[in-house]
């Protein structure tokens, strides 16, 4: 039932809004709306009622195991949830002066200073409210640098075909042409087509380490040569953060510009989509160029510095600042880690996705690349299953469901057919992950025995699989009455 | 698989060419259409339209792909298949009939790219 | 260990079943000269009870002052109910509805959004979100480019007296693309466009930028504005804020044709200021415009027996599948913002959000007729307005705003932020939040404000 099948007219609540409201006489009569928008009309506790009902037909890490590969689905604290919420920071204005800000901006400055030191690059921006904003911004860095320096000519990105949606689509709106670079058998980048590929029209190349492949790129040193000895810059997608923290760093490897997700690694909560929060962090060559607004501190007082302090900035993302709240809930996760406490991330991280996969190869599961090390995910493939059985991929995602176990992240990458990206994170139990392996062995034995149950799945949701041909061919975006 | 019309020509992304005279009909093939799956949209190209081997000349989506169809020769657009705005379908049904996308008037020599029904057999049978 | 729950066992039976030693030699394929050792420039980590602490120190620095500052964030009261929901685990810690048998919950409520959106904006479509107001523009201004293909160059008209960081954000993210963006004049004495319009060419643009209200909360004609810009084949976008939309024409009834796309900041909606964000941008369109629209969008369908259920639809537009010829890069939106409006929306009814407006609005008038009551003191601009207005001072607008500080009370904009020129000009904004005592508290810190600012530059001429 939609929210509107329980509206009446007429009803309404009373205390949730000022009551009598005057008209406003003032206003000429066609500048004024004359038709009521179609809103429901239902009392608070339908309204309670129905959302709380609507929420128990979702999995969430809060009720379900959820390795999706790429979305580092861990544990999201209920302490930082609760002290980004105080009062004081739900207050407050964005554009409230400096002097009544310093509680945001000093928590918004260490934040800065961790992901520095984390990333191993000089300077950071909070900025972008997304992985994807902060692509936008570290390529739109690179092609400001480029042309600062008057060379017009780097016309062209270089992205792996391995990589995720938002890196072509990204570099595409910065108006770059994209170049896409095969993947070896291992799983790494093909470097002879790489070699072959770059020249002085290469602006820059997108790569993530550990790559969506789930490995992790060995040859990284050489393939920034490469790049930097062309006139092009790296720019590191940091969605895989979490398999490095206090391992290794980006900077080190001769990235010039990366985004961090926070809404990934930071542990704050997704929110059915979002929102996320994606800082970008840059080396000295590109410090001057990140987008504002950044926080500044002299010792005494924190402030914002704007394009006036940074005048080859990119300029601004957004109308404030960002996604202030998530930036506050990402400060107060490193906090309460600290030092150790971030470095065990990416041990436990990269532990549990090793014996995920140890136990599933001896379970007779097929691995993308065997012969590699998982970093904090890594592929299986149904490749032979969807031969053999007729079962793809999606059946034994969808038989998952009826487990009570959300499916791992499915057909991505594109390169490898018929594929689980599997990413456990650091915050299951041993248990879960045996549960987990002991479900997929007895959705194998279903496929063999009792293909259909799987194909049909899924049996116990709120609903079985949905007419997309449909929902597309006969768009119904809005309820009417 | 249905045997390939022998009497048209093939590009390796896929698409058919029909040849009469200096008009070429254009389509995606069978094997193209069983990947996408069930269409749902096709963006065809504007009447009058200059395009050159390789352009981005049409746009077949299904519900979980999208797939540009290039132009496999020189020439101008002087007809597309409106057919499709409502019935996408047709490309699953008759990809070789009246599943057609549009049609170019030539201009110039055929690309040597193109391959036989033969060829474009074998290099499907190599996938 | 925070947040992990292995036991010592735990690791050493899982390392055994990997058949490697340490959990160090897990990373044996990172070269070793990249590899650290620690992050001991960090801090060590703090229990919860201390970060509850500092935590409460900070918030507490930032908190307690009345909030009389707009220009694009808007302090309205938020139902108890609103967060309570939103804030269920369910909501707060799913992921992006790709699993749509597993996501129901988010994906229905998603589509009673994009229903309330359209229908507040008297559109037919409604996508899902984009991250904010400014950002959203950003994205129209795109939509925009591909649809109105007719169009000879990509140049799009900006009204002058938009919000200067939704033009700042709107050059950042579509300069890359060659697009040209030029400004329509707005008039000095009324602070809305001019209604003498420029002549242009028919085709030389794809579009028209139109705020409503204006970054100075007047209200534009926007019938004229809107039909005029059809004349020419350009077509039309609304930065509307959406609860002005409720007492305010909705956009899609301007002039003969209505707006073509409309966006906006939806933070008003149930949303807490929090310092910039989370917020959401909204963005609607017409039905003819949907392909190019950027963002989710969830349609409404059946499931293999019939039932009905709900699914992400039209996602050959997006980076997942589209990758470098999508409609816009965006993957992570606003969800959890959005579903906060969505129980805002639901809450209030068409009759309670008309009541939030109008409420602001005649709050906003009162302090507004105290204040340019007193001598010196006047209103800028003569247009209608909706919850803001900006008055000229004697002195900088700056004086004033620090003078009301130290009485808590957050007193406005600084306008020379738009133009130097501006620098004696304050921009106010007044919601429902205020009662007749805060609106006299403000009137009284002014007064005493601009009394002690007059003696002291009396005391100087002297
Ligand atoms: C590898 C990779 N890159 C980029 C992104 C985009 O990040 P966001 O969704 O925050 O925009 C994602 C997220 O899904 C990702 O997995």
């Amino acid at each position: 039932m939609l929210i509107f099948e329980i509206s009446a007219k007429g009803r309404r609540n009373h205390l949730q809004a000022p009551r009598l409201a005057p008209a406003a006489t003032d206003i000429p009569a066609h500048l004024l709306r004359h038709k009521a928008p179609l809103f429901p009309e239902v009392s608070e506790l339908q309204v309670v009622r129905h959302y709380t009902q609507l929420s128990r037909k979702n999995f969430s890490i809060d009720t379900q195991f959820y390795p999706l590969g790429s979305c580092t689905m861990k544990y999201n604290p209920r302490g930082v949830h609760q002290l980004a919420s105080l009062e004081g920071f739900l207050q407050h204005h964005p554009l409230t002066p400096a002097s009544h800000s310093q509680g945001y901006l000093q928590s918004a400055y260490e934040l800065q200073q961790i992901l520095s030191h984390i990333t191993g690059l000089s300077a950071v921006s909070l900025t972008p409210m997304a992985g994807a904003q902060g692509e936008f911004a570290g390529v739109a860095m690179i092609r400001a640098y480029h042309l600062s320096r008057g060379d017009t000519a780097r016309t062209e990105f270089l992205v792996p075909d391995a990589a995720h949606g938002t890196n072509p689509a990204t570099a595409v709106m910065c108006g770059f042409r994209i170049k896409e670079i095969p993947t070896d058998k291992h799983g790494d980048v093909d470097l002879d087509a790489l070699r072959a590929a770059v020249g002085p029209h290469t602006a820059g190349i997108m790569l993530t380490n550990p790559s969506t492949l789930g490995v992790f790129e060995r040859r990284i040193s050489e393939i920034a040569k490469i790049i930097h000895a062309a006139g092009g810059l790296l720019y590191y997608d940091g969605a895989n953060l979490n398999a490095i923290l206090g391992k290794c760093r980006p900077g080190d490897m001769g990235f010039d510009v990366m985004h961090i997700n926070l809404h990934k690694t930071f542990a704050t909560p997704h929110g059915g989509g979002g929102p996320g929060s994606g800082p970008v962090a840059a080396n000295d060559r590109l410090k001057p160029f990140l987008p504002t607004p950044i926080v500044g501190y002299d010792g005494k007082q924190y402030r914002w510095l704007t394009t006036k302090d940074c005048p080859q900035s990119i300029g601004r993302l957004s109308a404030f600042m960002g996604n202030a709240g998530i930036i506050l809930r990402a400060n107060i996760y490193a906090r309460l880690l600290g030092r150790e406490g971030l470095c065990r991330v990416s041990e436990y991280a990269t532990l549990n996705a090793n014996y995920l996969m140890a136990r599933l190869q001896q379970a007779g599961f097929t691995l993308a690349f065997p012969d590699r090390r998982a970093s904090h995910e890594f592929i299986i493939t149904f490749k032979k299953e969807a031969k053999t059985l007729g079962v793809s991929a999606k059946d034994i995602a969808k038989r998952l469901l009826d487990y009570g176990v959300h499916a791992p992240t499915t057909y991505f990458p594109l390169l490898v057919p018929e594929c689980f990206l599997i990413e456990p994170t650091e915050t299951e139990s041993k248990e879960e992950l045996d549960n987990f392996i002991n479900i997929l062995i007895t959705i194998l034995k279903e496929a063999k025995d009792s293909p259909d149950l799987v194909k049909q799945a899924p049996h116990n949701l709120p609903v079985r699989r949905l007419d997309d041909l449909k929902a597309a061919k006969e768009l119904d975006l809005t309820w009417r009455e | 698989m249905n045997t390939l019309p022998q009497e048209l020509r093939y590009t390796t992304t896929h698409e058919w060419v029909r040849i009469e005279n200096d008009t070429a009909t254009i389509g995606i093939t069978e094997h193209a259409q069983s990947l996408l799956g069930d269409l749902v949209f096709v963006d065809l190209p504007t009447l009058k339209k200059g395009l050159a081997v390789g352009d981005d000349a049409a746009v077949v989506e299904s519900v979980k792909a999208a797939a540009d169809v290039y132009s496999p020769v020189d020439g101008e657009v002087i007809a597309v298949n409106t057919d499709l705005n409502d019935k996408p379908e047709l490309i699953n049904q008759e990809p070789y009939g009246a599943g057609w996308l549009f049609k170019v008037k030539l201009v110039g020599e055929l690309p040597l790219s193109l391959l036989s029904a033969a060829d474009y057999e074998a290099m499907l049978d190599e996938e | 260990m925070p947040f992990i729950p292995h036991t010592e066992d735990d690791v050493k039976t899982m390392l055994k079943t990997i058949g490697v030693k340490s959990t160090d030699d897990l990373f044996d394929e990172i070269p070793s000269n990249l590899r650290i050792n620690d992050l001991n420039a960090l801090d060590v980590g703090l229990n919860e009870m201390a970060m509850g602490r500092d935590m409460k120190d900070r918030a507490a620095r930032d908190g307690g002052l009345a909030c009389f500052l707009g220009a694009g964030a808007y302090e309205h009261h938020i139902p108890a109910a609103v967060w309570q929901i939103t804030g269920r685990g369910e909501f707060l810690t799913a992921y992006t509805p790709y699993q749509a048998e597993a996501s129901q919950g988010t994906l229905q409520l998603l589509y009673e959004y994009q229903t309330m959106m359209a229908h507040l904006m008297g559109l037919e479509v409604s996508n899902a979100s984009l991250y904010d107001g400014a950002s959203a523009l950003a994205e129209a201004v795109l939509m925009a480019v591909r649809t109105n293909t007719a169009a000879k160059e990509s140049r799009i008209l900006i009204a002058g007296n938009l919000h200067p960081h939704y033009r700042q954000t709107i050059e950042a993210l579509v300069r890359p693309q060659g697009i040209l963006l030029e400004t329509l004049p707005y008039n000095d004495k009324t602070g809305c466009l001019e209604t003498q319009l420029p002549k242009i060419e028919n085709g030389d643009i794809v579009a028209v930028v139109i705020a409503q209200p204006n970054f100075f909360g007047g209200i534009e004609e926007v019938d004229a504005i809107t039909d005029w810009a059809h004349q020419h084949q350009a077509l039309v976008i609304a930065v509307v804020n959406p609860i002005a939309m409720a007492l305010l024409k909705e956009p899609g009834a301007w002039g003969q044709r209505g707006a073509d796309i409309v966006c906006g900041e939806g933070q008003p909606l149930g949303i807490p200021l929090a310092s910039g964000g989370p917020y959401f941008g909204f963005l609607c369109t017409k039905m003819d415009y949907v392909r190019q629209m950027p963002g989710r969008l969830i349609g409404r369908t059946v499931d293999q027996d019939g039932k009905p259920g709900f699914s992400l639809t039209l996602q050959a537009r997006e980076q997942h599948i589209r990758r470098a010829k999508a409609t816009s890069n965006i993957c992570t939106n606003q969800g959890l913002a959005v579903t906060a409006a969505t129980i805002y929306m639901s809450l209030l009814g068409a009759s309670g959000l008309s009541d939030v407006a109008k409420a602001s609005h005649a709050n906003s008038k009162t302090l507004c007729a105290a204040l340019t009551a007193i001598p010196g003191i006047r209103l800028r601009f003569n247009s209608p307005y909706f919850h803001e207005f900006v008055i000229e001072c004697p002195c900088t607008a700056d004086v004033l705003i620090q003078a009301l500080l130290k009485k808590n009370i957050l007193a406005g904009l600084d306008l020379s932020v738009l133009s130097p020129e501006l620098d004696h000009c304050l921009l106010i904004c007044v919601t429902e939040t205020k009662t007749a005592d805060d609106i006299n508290a403000y009137v009284n810190a002014f007064l005493h404000a601009l009394q002690n600012i007059t003696s002291i530059s009396t005391t100087v001429e002297d």
